[in-house]
This record gives structure tokens, C-alpha cells and sequence, in this order.
């Protein structure tokens, strides 16, 4: 047993010394950054394009809150505020969530699998370099005459058609240059896991991150090519006298719904299901203990996939459809829940009994579980097509919506930089204030988003910049949980930079003594070029978080 | 031609930022175009030029490690299942536009027309809309082109169905002179191939004539023209750019490329070509035939 340990201590020393006998280092300067084939320089490049993105989404949520601190018109005008809150989403779920995951993605799938890059290096490339170009296309709508699109992220015909402005045609080519470089990003994801294992590394060998990527990826080539369908057919029809969502015509406003949600369904699991795997790594590391139910977890995630493709129309209970079609699409929505309370109830077995110590990331990690269940189980009740009748289009559904995509997806993604960032830059962050900045987050993300559930089951209308005086204490409340939520983010922003530039040096490569985990084998910092030569079988299953070597 | 052994990581590019820079101008040209903008025109023109220069230049750079053996069996299947996947991809982005055709004909049409419990649908909207397929008369006529008639299956679509099917058998018989090393049927076999696909583009052509010129069936012909053009459109497309990458592999095969062991490129044609193939069965049987 012993010799077996020295055999793997001197596999992580060897990775350490091979990595610079041919390979050429970064350029210099910022064409490092514009030519880049690295996974680890993409993977940066995604982030901080995420985060700029982040902090871009956030201040229109600001005027949102702004605007909605106290009834009546205040500070905006109507139309504005609509062209806040459709580029609020725009930018939060195309700009900031999907890239910060691919980012991830970039960094760390390579690692964890023991592969020296990306499969299509000069691809994975192209991917990020469309983002900045489609960002500026979205953004630039906003100066334009007659103003940025405002007809929610969704994009509903005939808003988005006729009545629309110009812009909008920016708008759907914008969209265009985010799916294909979501497409090229997710056959690259696909193509690296498949491809470039170690050898001697089973598919379900896989750390739980992996899997979900490489189903999120699945669902990506499948949804995002009929989101470029769905705004082509805006295209033709605002310029080309085509008449899909043109009731005169023959065709149907409500198609565009049912082709919308036929993509936006899988796109809410594409933001989730990275987010499922980045708990799954961060738990087991501090509960110290194997995850639980590893199969069960990767099998629940491909049902989620599966799943997602046939319960569109949930979101469309009130666009009216036949009886029959409301109760499929009711049953196959909650039907979601079984493999997802798989999910929450492995995550709860891994920490039960487990010496848990609560370092920043296993803070995010766990409030994670609990506040997506909450946003889960407001998902479910949205799911009750009877019930739905009252929820639907109130603040009910952004309250749901926000618990799972900020509490869910942006929580994973701020726990995964907290996890991984000493392992990229050998710095560890300032331990006490990022502590500090997840209780002054997760408090005051609550004050914002829960007292929307009430306005919502009160009936307040979502997108709508007034509102009845009868609403007003719960919206201050929730304005007020906004700016310190807000202002969280510059906190976070110090704490990394302040990690980047000053923080203290970390030389251990397992920076959490009880991570197991092919990425925490090579040396801190990760060298530019790691694992050129793969992972043997036995470093790799020694690696294994589930398979009980702890 | 000797591999090298590790998997080949390329140094860094410009090709993917001209290409973003390239897009961007072509897509954001076209835009102002659309309102108006004679410098979009130009833009979006410039952008085409860099887009083209960028695919020559990257796929040449691609074929040229390819032909100094920079790429071992690993790189070869990356690029596989990137072709493999991409093809899915456009198997959706087609879907979205079978999933109209079948909306309208199934669903949007018959409902103006009163079917299921839509009859005051009917009675309030267009009550004198009858629900038909082809349909020729839209609910409101006066924003639209009304056809004279449609293209019918058993004229240019059949010949044309013939020639795609021959065009897949030639690219079959190209592949099996390669597998045996015979050069010239490769290069007569992908030579037909192209000529077939250059037919089957003419022929679309003068069937869009007569349908513009003949039958005043066009884009803004209603929900027919809509569904008609766009999926005729797009399949078009793709076989022009089927036909530019057979051309391309044709010269490959004439400059001794490709042997029997190693020719992802022209097998990855080949699948583009049968899908293309496949999708205009689905395209002849739905939008011509039934």
C-alpha cells in the first residue's frame, strides 16, 4: 500500500517537471490573449468576459429596482425600463451565466481529465472570440433610433415583429453570433470528454463536473440551432414578407412560442445542470466523504436532458391549448422533480455524517442546495397547470426564476471560482472577507428575491415599471435587498483581484488537503501546459471521488 | 506519411478573430442595410470578403498540417466527432422549420379555419377562410402575393430528386475507388458528383424563376411561400456549399491527397453531401408531394 502511494507521489512530481521541455510558453503582450489556443487562457477569457457581463446585467437590474423602489413613475421612462428588463435577461443568461460555464468548462475539463487541451484548440478559440463581437452587437441597440428591443427576453411574436423597433434586427443577429459560438463551444466540449481521457479513464470514471458538461453539451447542439431557426423566421418575416407568426397569413403567433420554449426549456437546464456538477465536486471535498450515489447522480442528470425536450409548453398554460395537451405537459414537468430530488437528497447523503468544515466554497455549495430547492419547489408549483392560472406572468415566476438562476447557477459558478481560482493563479484569496462577502450575499439576496414570491401571489404583473400602492412595502423591501446585493459584487470583484495580484502564495498541489481530483495532482499555479503525458490508470482511479479511496 | 505520435495542439491563430471581425461586419452591415444603410451594404459586403478569405485561409492552414503529419488517429477522430456533431446541429436548425410546416399544416391553418373547437376563431376573424392545403388564399389576401399555383412534385422535384440520389451513388463509387486506390475513378467519381450538384442547383434556379415570374408564388405568398422558401431556400444553400467543398476535395484528390487509411476530409464531405441528401427526401415528400 505504501509503495503504491510513493509510485503516485512521484507521478504528481514527474507532472510536475515535464511540462516546459518543448512546449513554447504564452506570447507576450495582447496578442497572447486574441491568438490563444490555450484551454487555461480561453478559460480565462470566458470569465472575465462573464463577469464583465455580470456586473453589465446587474446595473440594469439596479435601475429595475431603482424604478420599482416606490409606485408610480419614477425615474425611468416605461419604455426604457422594458429595454431594461429584456437586456437584463439577454445579457445574464447569453452573456454572463452560459460563458462563465464554458469557462469553467475550459479550465477545468482538460484537467480533470487528464487531457493536455481542448480537442479543436483553434475552434474553442473562435467560440469566445464571437462573444465580445455578438456582446457589443446586443448592447450597441440600446443607442439606436427608436431604442433596444423591449419586448422581454422572450422575444414573443408579435412584439418582437411587427411592433418592434429596428434595433431588433441587431437583436436577432446578435443572437445568431451567441448560438453559433454556444454550438462550436459545446461539439468542442463533447469532442474533449469523448476524445481526450486518459487512457484507462472509464466514462463513469468521470468526475460529476465532466458528466454534466458533457450532457449540457448534448443539450446545447440540440436547442440552440432552433433558437437560430426561431429568430430567422423573425428576420423574414419583419424584412421578407414571410408570414410564420402572422395569423393573416396562415401562420401563428403561437407558434413562435411553442418554437421559443422548445429551445427555452433545454436552455434552463443548460444553465443548471453545470451548476448540479459543481456542487457535486465541492461537497464530497469538505464533507469528506465520497459523493453518494455517483451512478444514481449521473443518470439523473441525463433524465433532466432527456426530459427537458418534452415539457415546453408549460410555459405557455395560458397561451391556451387543448385540456389534453395542459395535463401532458403538467405531469411531464413535475415528472422532473423525481430525478432532481435524486439529486438534492445525494448531495444531503454526502454531507450527512461527513466531518464538514465550511471553508467559502462548501458555504456557496450548500447554500446552494438549499435555496435552488427553494426555487425548485416554486418551479413545481408553477408546474400545477391549474394553479398556474394565478402564478403566471406575476412576480410568483420571477421570484422562481431568480432562486434558480441566481441562488442556483450564479451561486455554483462564484462557488467554483472560490474552489478552483488558488489552483489557476497559486494565490489563495483573502479567506475572512470572502467569508464576509458570502453572508452579506446570501442575506441580502433573500431580502430581494423572497418577498417577490408574495407580490407575485398577491398578483403584481412582472415587466411592468408601476404598480398598486397595496404592493409598495414588499417592493422597497426587495429594492433595498437589490442595492446591497449589488453592491456585494464590488466586494467580490476586490476580493479577487486582491487574490490575483496580492494574495498569499500557495505552493501545495492540493490546495483543500481532502479534494481528490486529477486537477489537484498537477502542480499550483497549473503550468500552461499540463498532462502531456496522460494520467496513469492507477493515479486516475486513485483520484476518483466516488469510488471510496478517501 | 509519418504521424507524429502526440496529440497536436495548433500554436496560436489569427484565423478565428478575423473571422469574429468578419462576421460582425457582415452581419451588422446587413442589418443597417436592411433599414436603409448604403456604408452597411459595404459593410456587409467587406464582411463577406473576410469571412471567404478566412475559411480558405484556415481550412488551407488545416489541410496543410494535415498533409505534413501533424495530425496522429487522435486529432483524426476530434475532427470526426466535430463533424458529427455539427451535422446534428444542422438537423435541428432544420427541424425548426419542419416543426413550422408541420404547425401550419396540422395545427395554425386548420384552426382558422374552424376545425377542432375553433369555430368562433373562424366566425370572428375570416369567416369566409376555408381551411386548404396547398394553401393558396390566405386568411386576409391584401398584404400578401396570392400564387396562381405551386410547384408540383412529379415536374422539376422528381428530376431533381433523381439527381441528388444518383449524386450520393457517385460519391459512394468515388469512395470505393479511393478504399482501392484507384485514383482516376476517385477523380471521375467526385468530378460527377459536383456535376450533379451543379445540375440540381440549376435546375432549383429555373424552378424559382417559374415560380416567381410563372405562378407569383413567392416569400411573402403566405404560409405556403414562407415554409416553401425558406426550406427549398436553406437546403439550397447547404448544397452550394456541399458542392464548394466537393470542389475543393476534388482538387485535394487531383494533388494526390487522401489515401486509404487517412481522408477524414473527404469523408467528412461525404457525410455533409448525404445529409443534405437526406434532409431534401424529407423536403420532397413533405413540402412537394403530400
Amino acid at each position: 500500500m505504501s509503495t503504491t502511494t510513493t509510485d503516485l507521489q512521484d507521478e504528481i512530481d514527474a507532472l510536475g517537471k515535464s511540462h516546459d521541455n518543448h512546449h513554447h510558453g504564452p506570447e507576450k503582450g495582447v496578442m497572447r490573449w486574441i491568438k490563444t489556443t490555450n484551454h487555461k487562457d480561453i478559460g480565462t477569457l470566458y470569465l472575465w468576459f462573464a463577469f464583465i457581463m455580470l456586473l453589465t446585467g446587474g446595473a440594469m437590474a439596479m435601475v429595475i429596482r431603482a424604478e420599482l423602489f416606490q409606485p408610480g413613475l419614477q425615474l425611468v421612462e416605461p419604455q426604457f425600463f422594458n429595454q431594461m428588463t429584456t437586456l437584463h435577461g439577454l445579457i445574464m443568461v447569453f452573456g454572463a451565466i452560459m460563458p462563465a460555464f464554458v469557462g469553467l468548462a475550459n479550465w477545468q475539463i482538460p484537467l480533470m481529465i487528464g487531457a493536455k487541451d481542448m480537442a479543436l484548440p483553434r475552434m474553442n478559440n473562435w467560440s469566445f472570440w464571437i462573444l465580445p463581437f455578438a456582446g457589443a452587437m446586443l448592447l450597441s441597440t440600446l443607442f439606436m433610433k427608436g431604442g433596444g428591443p423591449a419586448f422581454g427576453w422572450t422575444f414573443y411574436a408579435p412584439l418582437s415583429t411587427t411592433f418592434a423597433p429596428d434595433s431588433t434586427d441587431f437583436f436577432i443577429f446578435a443572437i445568431h453570433m451567441l448560438g453559433f459560438s454556444s454550438i462550436m463551444g459545446a461539439i468542442n466540449v463533447i469532442a474533449t470528454i469523448l476524445n481526450m481521457r486518459a487512457p484507462g479513464m472509464k466514462l463513469m470514471d468521470m468526475p460529476l463536473f465532466v458528466w454534466t458538461w458533457l450532457i449540457t453539451a448534448f443539450l446545447l447542439i440540440a436547442a440552440m440551432p432552433v433558437l437560430a431557426g426561431a429568430v430567422t423566421m423573425m428576420l423574414t418575416d419583419r424584412n421578407f414578407g414571410t408570414s410564420f407568426f402572422d395569423a393573416a397569413g396562415g401562420g401563428d403567433p403561437v407558434m413562435f412560442q411553442h418554437i421559443f420554449w422548445f429551445f427555452g426549456h433545454p436552455e434552463v437546464y443548460i444553465m443548471i445542470l453545470p451548476a448540479f456538477g459543481v456542487v457535486s465536486q465541492i461537497i464530497p471535498t469538505f464533507a469528506r466523504k465520497p459523493l453518494f450515489g455517483y451512478s444514481s447522480m449521473v443518470y439523473a442528470t441525463a433524465s433532466i436532458a432527456l426530459l427537458s425536450f418534452v415539457v415546453w409548453a408549460h410555459h405557455m398554460f395560458l397561451t391556451g391549448m387543448p385540456v389534453a395537451g395542459q395535463m401532458y405537459f403538467m405531469y411531464a414537468t413535475i415528472m422532473i422533480s423525481v430525478p432532481t430530488g435524486v439529486k438534492v437528497f445525494n448531495w444531503v447523503t454526502t454531507m450527512w455524517r461527513g466531518s464538514l468544515s465550511f471553508e467559502t466554497p462548501m458555504l456557496w455549495a450548500v447554500a446552494f442546495v438549499i435555496l435552488f430547492t427553494i426555487g425548485g419547489f416554486s418551479g413545481l408549483m408553477l408546474g400545477i397547470a391549474p394553479a398556474d392560472i394565478q402564478y403566471h406572468d406575476t412576480y410568483f415566476v420571477v421570484a422562481h426564476f431568480h432562486y434558480v438562476l441566481v441562488t442556483g447557477a450564479l451561486f455554483s459558478i462564484i462557488a467554483a471560482v472560490f474552489y478552483w481560482l488558488p489552483k489557476w493563479c497559486g494565490r489563495m484569496y483573502n479567506q475572512k472577507l470572502a467569508k464576509i462577502h458570502f453572508w452579506w450575499a446570501v442575506i441580502s439576496v433573500n431580502i430581494l428575491f423572497f418577498p417577490q414570491h408574495f407580490l407575485g401571489l398577491a398578483g403584481m404583473p412582472r415587466r411592468i415599471p408601476d404598480y398598486s400602492l397595496q404592493f409598495a412595502d414588499f417592493n422597497m423591501i426587495s429594492s433595498i435587498g437589490g442595492f446591497v446585493f449589488g453592491a456585494s459584487f464590488l466586494l467580490l470583484t476586490y476580493i479577487i483581484v486582491d487574490c490575483i495580484r496580492n494574495g498569499e502564495r500557495v505552493k501545495e498541489p492540493r490546495v483543500w488537503p481532502s479534494a481528490k481530483g486529477l486537477e489537484w495532482t498537477i502542480p499550483t499555479p497549473a503550468p500552461y501546459h499540463t498532462f502531456d503525458k496522460p494520467p496513469g490508470k492507477e493515479l486516475i482511479l486513485a483520484e476518483s471521488s466516488h469510488t471510496g479511496a478517501h | 506519411m509519418q504521424s507524429r505520435q502526440e496529440y497536436y495542439v495548433p500554436h496560436g491563430s489569427y484565423w478565428p478573430i478575423m473571422g469574429s471581425i468578419g462576421m460582425f461586419s457582415l452581419l451588422g452591415g446587413f442589418a443597417s442595410s436592411l433599414h436603409g444603410n448604403t456604408i452597411g451594404t459595404v459593410a456587409m459586403i467587406l464582411g463577406f470578403g473576410v469571412i471567404i478569405f478566412m475559411v480558405f485561409g484556415w481550412i488551407g492552414q488545416v489541410i496543410h498540417e494535415s498533409e505534413e503529419g501533424d495530425y496522429n488517429l487522435q486529432v483524426d477522430n476530434s475532427f470526426r466527432m466535430g463533424m458529427g456533431w455539427f451535422i446534428f446541429s444542422e438537423v435541428m436548425f432544420f427541424a425548426a422549420f419542419f416543426g413550422a410546416l408541420f404547425y401550419a399544416r396540422e395545427l395554425s391553418v386548420p384552426w382558422l379555419g374552424g376545425a377542432g373547437n375553433n369555430a368562433f376563431t373562424n366566425a370572428v376573424l375570416w369567416p369566409d377562410f376555408k381551411s386548404v392545403w396547398p394553401l393558396l388564399n390566405m386568411p386576409d389576401n391584401s398584404n400578401f402575393s396570392v400564387p396562381k399555383g405551386i410547384i408540383h412534385a412529379w415536374e422539376i422535384p422528381a428530376i431533381n430528386t433523381l439527381v441528388l440520389l444518383t449524386s450520393g451513388a457517385t460519391l459512394t463509387w468515388a469512395h470505393w475507388a479511393l478504399m482501392n486506390k484507384n485514383r482516376n475513378q476517385l477523380i471521375a467519381g467526385l468530378a460527377l458528383t459536383i456535376m450533379l450538384g451543379i445540375i440540381f442547383l440549376g435546375l432549383q434556379i429555373s424552378e424559382y424563376f417559374e415560380a416567381y415570374q410563372h405562378l407569383n408564388l413567392k416569400l411573402s405568398s403566405g404560409i405556403y411561400g414562407s415554409t416553401f422558401f425558406l426550406l427549398t431556400g436553406f437546403h439550397g444553400l447547404h448544397v452550394t456549399l456541399g458542392t464548394i467543398m466537393l470542389t475543393v476535395i476534388l482538387m485535394r484528390a487531383i494533388r494526390g491527397h487522401f489515401n486509404k487509411e487517412r481522408h477524414f476530409g473527404f469523408e467528412a464531405v461525404a457525410w455533409y453531401w448525404h445529409f443534405v441528401d437526406v434532409v431534401w427526401l424529407l423536403l420532397f415528400i413533405v413540402v412537394y408531394w403530400l
